[in-house]
């Protein structure tokens, strides 16, 4: 099973040269930490600025200089800043390359949930439903179950929707899936030391499982 | 050039009474009116409708009006750090309209810009789209949202002149340009005013005939909602 820094490095190889990416808040904002350096990626924070940077030396510190997580950080050579507006026209007019999001649930047609309303639980919504109606690719970090070890892999969310058909691949705990066109997840490659049967119990929606699957491999420590 | 100076910040919102909407500027507590919250609270009008991306924290921003059982309605797209805010929104004293942040910052430009209403594809399949008009545009579904107007706009710049020209700092920009046009009085506060002509024009990020009163905060906390450090 994947640690969540684990998870984090997985994801952060899928990311190519020259893109625009968006993180969401948890494991996708780890993901910053793992993109090689050789690459040239811009990482866009909807709050207003292209170009995030590392979190700050604490002298450096400033209260103006925040991500969408709220947390403090510092810009790369080359940002630029910019209103809400402006943030969001980016996003849904389709030049954010990637977009990486946590989710609570994931249908089999690549629905995603990741937000609710309920008794126990007000947080909102945020840029969520803005991201995955954007074009840009969806990449979804998440852990396989929740606490009560149910899996989040459904056939249909139990959350309210955030997004129809607009999950491109899934990184969790136990793997790497993709959303087939017909529906169902396809298990990509699977972490190490995990057999397919604890994937096969752990996930409730439709799985695909097709000849050899690869194990991942070299995990920084 | 017109003079929009006002002495502080009691002065600048003496008139906000119980009812008014108000739009609020920041991005959880970054950018946020701290001095015109901090005047609302002792003048205590009821029965706001406040809008802001988010509800501030217990103790700070938006959060103290909530407290203060000020506000009626919330209308915002995150309100997670709130514990006053769940606590009355449970009890049912408090009504809240969630609204996916791209669509909230559209809206208010959109008020602002004089365009009642556009087409967004955020929130097609969603709980957030029920009894909304919804069309197609060349093979893709689209919601119909409505523009936002407020009868005040409580925004924060870092620079500004007597003019109501404003230059903002960092993420502190967020909500603050968009609100500026979108209140039918905006009322701006600075960390430094300085007379008409002392800001180059070529910075200026909101023209002054957004801004119909401008003054200068005593002293900004600018609290850091979550501190995030590199080693050194």
């Amino acid at each position: 099973m994947l640690t969540k820094e684990q998870i984090a490095q997985r994801i952060a190889r899928e990311i190519k040269d020259g893109q625009y990416i968006n993180l969401g808040i948890g494991i996708p904002t780890l993901v910053a930490n793992y993109i090689p350096s050789h690459l040239q990626v811009v990482l866009q924070s909807e709050n207003g600025l292209l170009g995030i940077g590392p979190y700050p030396k604490q002298a450096d510190m400033d209260p103006d200089l925040v991500n969408a997580g709220k947390e403090t950080i510092s810009m790369v050579r080359g940002s630029s800043l910019f209103d809400s507006a402006e943030a969001f026209a980016m996003i849904r007019g389709g030049h954010i390359d990637v977009a990486i999001l946590g989710a609570l649930e994931l249908s089999e047609n690549g629905d995603i949930s990741n937000w609710k309303i309920s008794s126990s639980l007000i947080k909102g919504v945020g840029g969520a439903l803005d991201l995955v109606a954007s074009n840009a690719k969806l990449f979804v970090a998440m852990r396989h179950c929740h606490k009560d070890g149910s899996s989040k892999l459904k056939k249909q969310c139990k959350f309210p929707v955030t997004g129809l058909r607009c999950v491109h691949k899934i990184f969790t705990d136990l793997g790497v899936f993709s959303i087939l066109p017909e529906g169902g997840f396809k298990l990509v490659e699977k972490a190490p030391g995990v057999d397919l049967d604890e994937i096969r119990q752990k996930t409730e929606g439709r799985l695909v499982i097709k000849g050899e699957i690869p194990e991942m491999t070299g995990f920084a420590k | 050039m017109i003079n929009k100076k006002v002495a502080n910040a009691a002065e600048a919102i003496q008139d906000i009474a119980d009812e008014s909407v108000l739009l609020l500027g920041g991005f959880g507590l970054c950018g946020i009116p701290e001095a015109a919250i901090q005047a609302l609270l002792e003048r205590n009008p009821k029965g706001l409708t406040c809008i802001s991306n988010n509800a501030g924290v217990d103790d700070f921003g938006v959060g103290l009006l909530l407290k203060k059982r000020m506000v009626k309605k919330l209308i915002a797209s995150y309100v997670g750090e709130n514990e006053e805010f769940e606590k009355q929104y449970k009890a049912g004293e408090l009504e809240l309209e969630l609204i996916p942040q791209g669509t909230l910052a559209e809206r208010i430009r959109a008020g602002g810009a004089g365009i009642p209403a556009f087409f967004t594809p955020a929130g097609i399949g969603s709980q957030l789209a029920e009894g909304k008009e919804i069309r197609e545009f060349d093979g893709r579904l689209y919601l119909l949202e409505r523009w936002i107007k407020a009868d005040f706009a409580l925004i924060k710049a870092w620079k500004g002149d007597t003019a109501g020209n404003l230059i903002y700092r960092g993420t502190a920009r967020n909500f603050n340009p968009l609100m500026a046009a979108a209140g039918k009085i905006t009322i701006a506060e600075v960390e430094e005013l300085v007379p008409a002509g002392e800001l180059d024009p070529n910075q200026v990020h909101t023209p002054g005939i957004y801004v119909q009163r401008i003054f200068q905060g005593d002293h900004y906390e600018k609290r850091i909602e979550k501190t995030t450090i590199s080693p050194e």
